[in-house]
């Protein structure tokens, strides 16, 4: 079997794989990823569902949240455990999380992800001008 | 048949690179725009849409230019238009995808512009002006590169690519219509609101689109192999003669129903376009040159000494795309929002800015057009169709 | 060998769609137990309609009231020049309803009306629409999901009534963010926005902010109900409403 261009092809994987592995060379030592630490709510043990779930589909949620409320009308959410909730991000999510910057953004800066919900939601710290 | 594109005369790379300059400052503007949003432009909510969507509308045209060659040479088996077809096909490409580019630019969540497809709305014309301007787009790259390539290797062209070409030439008519009905199907706006503005963009199209596409040919002789057919150009001249007649006639019809109904909101837009209300006469001095350059294009070529006389054609020619730029692409769109709602008027200009951006959109689109005529006359040259008698070649 | 590498894309195409459905599968089975309904405290309507008193409202100090409460309860940004936004402002009687009349009542002539989305029935914002970022609730609010819209503006151009404004710019740049009202959001540049008929406030059992500012010169209720305030009001006086000739069908009435 013989190789065409073997040289150019090697070269390439080589400059390739050179780039592909740079996060991890650029990673290499340092401390293991830790999630953060997040301000939890000092009033309130429970979300409106469980943490798993919370943790994983908050998004969905709030999606669903609001497709219910802007166009069903039907704004009370009611959970799995008969607990009521009126579907509002700012008037009832951050009325418990009191801070965005200690709560949200902690883990979306980490994912490197910037959701818009706060180029027309109001954080509870207020906005600054 | 791409590489093709990637050789040329220090000319070619030159202009190439003169529209990559272009589009690389312009999206520099483009770029600001997405950071400010549309403020950088010269709409208001009276007047929401501006120079964008004008551009739209008239380049929608263009896209059209191709039909009044394939059609021919389809339905009719008119083989003079034979060399032209690649040209006509390759035209609309160019042209759909500056019409796309205009829309993007316009929208204010451009990010967000596949909500269209995710929400498919039917009772929305601007989904299905989506669909049919796509659709055209595709149909033309389909069938053109197609035949193109068999024209390369000598083979024939595939049976389907001919209904494609048969479908493509009803479809052309759809993107008139479609792009008409988001106009005229709006109550409350006058000047919009009348069932002759699909008939008029169509006629307006079929003037100004094949008048721009000849004007590109007659300089796609100049700097390549390339001769066109003359009894192809024209017949093509006489095509336009004819649509730029009816043109004229379709507004006139409008003028008349106006002026002899004497309804205040059917007149009040021509008004503001000719005449000025309210102390304001921003559109007047254009309009006439309109109205002025619309009949002096008709008088050269209408007598057919003057249209075939091959160096007056391109003038004749170039009033005539000026005339139809400013009614179709300046007073139907700024004439439909004035007067506003409340009777008033908002005068509209595009800033500066908004030039840059629209440069960027027709950069982008040349770019397409030079990369896709290069090729095509590449082939041409390469398989002996259709060339200059070889004294004459040069470059 | 042809056959191996078919079989091996086979199988990585099949593996592919399965992670697809898999993981489709989880979102769907998420939430479960849990459902959705309408507040009990809420207004309920087939057909939410405003009267507006013109005789009790029509100066532009009283109907600044107005527009203040409401531009102050949805955060509207005051902005100078032709790209503002507004929700609800004053304007003349031939500007309001395309009638000029000459030799009209000197009262008539001065007199300054209330101007705002008119909730149409057959909305032409409604239709155009690409995405249903506007869209008609059952009870018959124009609503706008500003998620969704694209900012094409081609509601602008449908809208015979000048309702719906676009932010051309970021809002926030033109609110004073220490008075914003932390219950409802701002908008962010490039979408249109226009009056929800308070259709938060609705949810919550309250009157629209005009309609409490107006000290019962507004009223608001239910157009389907013979027995409701808007409907007595309309029997009582003589009322128009805003371009009737256009077939959009206002849910706003003007006694004049």
């Amino acid at each position: 079997m013989k190789l065409y261009n073997g040289g150019k092809i090697i070269t390439g994987l080589v400059i390739f794989l050179g780039i592909f592995l740079t996060p991890l060379a650029y990673n290499a030592g340092k401390a293991a990823y830790t999630q953060p630490k997040l301000k939890m709510p000092e009033n309130e043990k429970q979300c409106v569902e469980s943490k798993e779930f919370m943790r994983t589909q908050h998004m969905q949620l709030l999606n669903e949240w609001r497709d219910f409320a802007l166009r069903d009308g039907k704004r009370v959410y009611v959970n799995s455990k008969g607990k009521e909730f009126e579907m509002s991000l700012q008037k009832t999510c951050m009325k418990c999380h009191t801070n965005k910057a200690e709560f949200c953004d902690k883990c979306h800066n980490d994912a490197a992800v910037t959701p818009y919900c706060w180029d027309c939601h109001i954080q509870p710290e207020g906005l600054k001008k | 048949m791409l590489e093709k594109a990637l050789k040329g005369s220090p000319k070619y790379y030159m202009w190439i690179g003169f529209l990559l300059l272009i589009i690389l400052g312009a999206s520099g503007v483009y770029l600001m725009q997405l950071m400010q949003g549309l403020t950088i432009t010269g709409m208001s909510r009276d007047v929401s849409w501006g120079f964008y969507i004008a551009q739209f509308t008239y380049l929608v045209g263009l896209a059209a230019s191709g039909v009044m060659i394939v059609l021919p040479y389809y339905f009719h088996h008119y083989k003079q238009f034979k060399d032209l077809v690649i040209f006509g096909e390759f035209m609309a490409i160019g042209a759909v995808v500056m019409c796309l580019g205009f829309i993007v630019v316009d929208i204010g969540q451009p990010q967000r512009m596949l909500n269209v497809l995710l929400y498919p709305t039917p009772n929305s014309i601007l989904f299905w002006d989506m669909v049919v301007l796509n659709g055209y787009l595709i149909l033309n790259v389909v069938v053109g590169w197609t035949c193109l390539e068999c024209d390369r290797q000598h083979l024939p062209h595939p049976k389907w690519s001919k209904t494609l070409a048969y479908v493509s030439i009803i479809w052309a008519f759809s993107i008139h219509t479609v792009t008409a009905f988001l106009y005229q199907g709006l109550p409350g706006r006058h000047y919009w609101l009348t069932a002759i503005l699909a008939a008029r963009f169509l006629a307006s199209a079929f003037c100004s689109g094949p008048a721009i596409l000849l004007l590109v040919i007659m300089l796609t002789q100049k700097v390549s192999t390339f001769k066109a057919n003359a009894e192809g150009i024209a017949t093509l001249a006489k095509i336009i003669t004819y649509a730029m007649c009816v043109n004229v006639f379709f507004f006139l019809l409008e003028v008349f129903t106006a002026f002899y109904s004497g309804i205040p909101g059917h007149m009040h837009s021509i008004v503001y376009l000719f005449v000025g209300v309210h102390g304001h006469h921003e559109l007047v001095p254009f309009m006439w040159t309109a109205a002025v350059l619309g009949i002096g294009s008709l008088c050269l070529l209408i007598p057919p000494k003057l249209r075939d006389n091959m160096k007056l054609l391109p003038w004749s020619l170039a009033i005539l795309v000026i005339a139809t730029w400013i009614d179709k692409g300046l007073g139907l769109l700024i004439g439909g929002f004035n007067p506003n709602p409340f009777e008033q008027i908002t005068p509209y200009w595009p800033t500066g800015k908004e030039l840059i951006v629209s440069a960027m959109i027709y950069a982008i689109g040349a770019l397409v057009v030079t990369i896709l005529f290069k090729v095509a006359t590449e082939v041409k040259e390469e398989t002996g169709a259709s060339q200059k008698p070889a004294a004459s070649v040069e470059a | 060998m042809n056959h191996t590498r078919r079989n091996f894309l086979k199988f990585a195409g099949l593996t592919a769609a399965g992670l697809c459905v898999a993981s489709a599968g989880s979102i769907m089975a998420a939430g479960a137990g849990a459902t959705e309904k309408v507040s009990e405290k809420a207004l309920k309507a087939k057909r939410w309609a405003m009267v507006i008193d013109t005789k009790k409202v029509g100066t532009k100090e009283a109907i600044d009231v107005l527009a203040k409460a409401c531009h102050a309860a949805h955060n509207v940004p005051d902005i100078p020049g032709k790209q503002n936004v507004k929700w609800l402002w004053a304007d003349g009687f031939e500007q309001a309803f395309d009638q000029p009349n000459n030799f009209m009542d000197e009262s008539l002539e001065k007199r300054q009306f209330a101007l705002l989305c008119n909730h149409c029935t057959n909305a032409s914002c409604v239709r155009v629409c690409p995405t249903q970022a506007t869209y008609k609730r059952p009870d018959g609010i124009v609503a706008m999901d500003y998620h969704r819209c694209i900012g094409c503006r081609y509601c602008m151009a449908a809208c015979p009534f000048g309702a719906r404004s676009f932010n051309f710019m970021e809002p926030r740049l033109h609110l004073d963010l220490t008075k914003l009202n932390k219950e409802f959001p701002t908008r962010m540049r490039g979408v249109v926005e226009k009056c929800n008929f308070c259709v938060e406030l609705l949810a919550q059992g309250k009157q629209p902010a005009c309609v409490e500012a107006s000290a019962g010169a507004l009223v608001f209720g239910d157009l389907s109900d013979p027995a409701s305030e808007v409907r007595k009001v309309l029997r009582e006086h003589y009322t128009i409403r805003r371009k009737p000739a256009l077939g959009t069908e206002p849910s706003v009435y003007y006694i004049i």
